[in-house]
């Protein structure tokens, strides 16, 4: 009992698994329940209602973009999507050329932000090291976070002068195939500088530099799991830097580089003033992505939102619900794949 | 401080229970001669020559064609030529001393290295191209403190200014803040420290949202509030589609660096008989504090520079307007997109000039927010370490009186027996 004291107050008892208490009777099962003290009743309340009010705002944004369109999309129907022309006062719109420009524009966007995303998430994570690593990070974090608008600047003061010149270049020695070729209606070849400004090339580039930093910094942060036991043992195999990238650095960030590459997809889909401001909107389909004219769902809706009649609104709220839901659909995807490529990839070290 | 408190207590059980001696000791470093050190990342001299000689090779090359001999012009046609040739001539170079591997290895890291090269150039560029020509408009003070309600499109730079936008983009990005914070990040802790299939949930769409188109986000709050409620264009309806963009973003980041709390703290915690509220307050949010005032900066820095949403709920004004809640509120990157609109060589310099200082914004943003994220999770700075180490020494000296307190009570009870 005294014992029991300047230990400083009760006393445990440890039971091994093996051990059976015999000195007690088997007691019955304890029922374990939890009292919440108030204060952690009040916390996990509103930190809940919290979370449920971020997914209703989140939420109500589909919700209300599908009852705003419902009345377009009834009397379109499926035409919707297979109607090029837009104009909601006749009946006959769709979104068959803005989507088909908005796909273009991303695909270009692509081709140019993944290999610079590639290359420089590899450099930053393989090849810099020390201060020049952390500066480098910072930069590219820096250019996210300068505005759509100021890269719409850029692109339409600077950039298109600068480019033509070379989609004149393109359009004349690679004009045998059909997307670079820039043509008149008789299909006789264009040289005019007028016909190659706001075309579709141009954006493309432009949104392509912007997505670019989302898209390094996923793919750097997937390519530093890179497990550092299998990189040693590929340089210890004689590997050089390259055949260890290959081998190691590439196999294990493969899930960064596809969902990487997909978030930046879904944001040059959405992207709008930078589009805006350089694109001259038309309302067709349009092969040649050198020559001028293109669209994009997100500036269709910047340019018509001013509309007055509640139909032609309704029409713009179905359009930019098929964005939303393919946007959706692809973020949902590169999600799930960053996601999955991250569980278990990790380095021990 | 409150680690020296422990130690009576380590020293009196190592008393009791005496240990094997077995003691660390450092080895002996008299006699053991230190050369200097080894530079092991440094480049040999035939790489540098390797490299200068291709540079200087392709510069010429590219010099010849462009000068003399091929009917080549313009500046983008340079430098593709000059570095192709770079490229050939390198490998070349490189090839003479190693195998085909290090040739495809040096070539790859030249690729690397100009990817990266590209790209911070173009973000300079960017910047520095909307410095120089936002110029003109940024050095008459005007251009800060009057708004353009007496300037025409005419008019010289020495009169108007984009002040009423400026106050407009802090009125919104308050009211933004005021939502998104508070709910953000008790969104973020909801995810990490309640957890349940409904947070995991609430994570899926979170994560799905961070990449909402901005127009629909626009689209979203001019059908729910300005076509649904029928209000007017205003800075609140803009405040809101803001705040629907900054939402995920900033429960995205906060969620990121809560996740970095060791959990061994929360354990601690809850192991002293802290209840979930008291270890969220006193142990995880403090920790992390350094990094959510990060997620909340580069969420503003973001939010400050969207357009499209603002375009669709704000309307567009010349004229000062301080009231959310009445009348069109215009804001920086939305006046950007209305002065570049028009022909007029001036307004297209205010144009440059306003996305200057929204640029400018965004960068000051960005570095206050590297100053304080420059710190991990539970790196604290000097003054709130002294603030936590007297906070320790306080409660240690309540601790003690508390024991005293009930020993001197305990003594009288105990003499009878």
């Amino acid at each position: 009992m005294n014992d029991d004291r300047t230990a400083g107050g009760t006393t445990t008892t440890v039971f091994f698994a093996d051990q059976e208490p015999q000195a007690h009777p088997p007691a019955e099962a304890r029922e374990l329940k939890p009292r919440q003290s108030r204060s952690d009743a009040v916390f996990r309340a509103v930190s809940f209602s919290a979370g449920g009010m971020t997914v209703a705002i989140m939420l109500s944004v589909g919700v209300f973009l599908s009852l705003r369109a419902g009345s377009a999309m009834q009397v379109a129907g499926l035409d919707f999507l297979f109607e090029q022309k837009w104009s909601p006062e006749t009946g006959e719109f769709g979104i068959a050329a803005v989507l088909f420009g908005t796909v273009t524009i991303a695909v270009i966007a692509m081709c140019v932000s993944v290999p610079l995303a590639l290359g420089t998430s590899l450099l930053i994570s393989e090849v810099l090291m020390g201060r020049l690593k952390q500066w480098s990070i910072t930069l590219v974090d820096l250019m996210a976070a300068v505005p759509s608008v100021v890269f719409g600047l850029w692109g339409l003061f600077f950039l298109q002068e600068s480019i033509i010149p070379v989609s004149r270049w393109i359009s004349t020695y690679f004009g045998w195939i059909p997307f670079f070729a820039v043509t008149d209606e008789t299909g006789a070849a264009m040289t005019d500088a007028s016909a190659f400004t706001s075309s579709a090339f141009i954006a493309g580039i432009v949104v392509g530099l912007m997505v670019v930093p989302t898209q390094t910094s996923i793919m750097r942060e997937a390519f530093m799991q890179a497990p550092a036991g299998e990189r040693e043992a590929a340089y210890a195999l004689g590997s050089t830097r390259w055949g260890m990238i290959t081998a190691v650095v590439l196999p294990f960030g493969r899930g960064g580089i596809i969902g990487g590459t997909m978030l930046g997809l879904g944001r040059a889909l959405g992207e709008t003033i930078a589009v805006y401001m350089i694109i001259s909107p038309i309302f067709a389909i349009n092969w040649q992505v050198l020559k001028t004219g293109g669209n994009s769902v997100s500036a269709l809706i910047a340019l018509r939102y001013g509309e007055a009649s509640e139909f032609a609104l309704s029409a713009l709220m179905a359009a930019g619900l098929v964005l939303f839901l393919i946007t959706l659909v692809i973020n949902f995807a590169a999600s799930s794949i960053v996601a999955r490529s991250r569980s278990g990839a990790e380095s021990e070290v | 401080m409150s680690l020296t408190t422990f130690e009576p207590a380590l020293a009196g059980e190592q008393e009791t229970e005496p240990r094997a001696a077995v003691r660390t000791s450092l080895p002996v470093r008299e006699g053991i001669e230190i050369g200097p050190r080894r530079r092991i990342r440094s480049a040999r001299l035939d790489d540098r020559y390797a490299l200068f000689g291709a540079g200087a090779a392709a510069l010429a090359i590219a010099a010849l064609l462009f000068g003399w001999i091929a009917p080549l012009s313009g500046v983008v046609g340079f430098f593709v030529v000059a570095f192709l040739a770079f490229v050939a001539i390198y490998a070349l170079l490189v090839s003479s001393t190693g195998d085909g591997r290090e040739v495809t290895d040096r070539v790859m890291t030249v690729m690397l290295a100009s990817a990266g090269v590209i790209l911070c150039g173009a973000l300079i560029f960017v910047v520095v191209f909307t410095l120089l020509r936002g110029l003109p408009a940024l050095v008459h003070a005007n251009f800060f403190f009057q708004d353009m309600e007496f300037a025409g499109p005419l008019d010289g730079l020495d009169l108007g200014g984009v002040a009423h936008a400026i106050v407009g983009t802090l009125i919104q990005i308050g009211i933004a803040l005021a939502i998104s914070i508070p709910l953000g990040i008790v969104t973020a802790l909801f995810l990490n420290e309640v957890g349940g299939r409904f947070a995991r949930f609430v994570r899926t769409i979170v994560d799905a949202m961070t990449a909402l188109p901005s127009i629909v986000a626009g689209l979203f709050i001019y059908s729910a509030i300005i076509l649904g409620l029928g209000l007017q264009r205003s800075g609140f309806a803009a405040a809101l589609a803001i705040t629907v963009m900054m939402l995920p973003i900033i429960v995205r980041a906060s969620d990121v660096v809560l996740r970095l709390v060791a959990g061994n703290l929360r354990e601690a915690s809850y192991a002293l008989g802290a209840s979930r509220w008291r270890t969220v307050w006193h142990v995880v949010l403090p920790t992390a504090r350094s990094g959510l005032v990060t997620a909340v900066i580069l969420g503003t820095a973001r939010g400050i520079g969207e357009t499209s949403p603002v375009l669709l709920t704000s309307g567009v004004t010349n004229v000062m307007n301080t009231n959310p809640f009445e009348g069109p509120m215009i804001s920086l990157p939305l006046q950007v997109f209305t002065f570049v609109g028009s022909p007029e060589p001036n307004m297209i310099a205010r144009g440059f000039g306003t996305a200057a200082v929204l640029l400018l914004l965004v960068l000051a943003l960005f570095a206050i927010a590297r100053v304080i994220g420059g710190r991990g999770p539970a790196d604290q700075s000097p003054r709130s370490q002294r603030r936590v180490r007297a906070a320790s020494v306080r409660d240690v000296e309540r601790m003690d009186a508390a024991s005293a307190r009930r020993e001197a009570s305990a003594q009288p009870q105990e003499e009878p027996q």
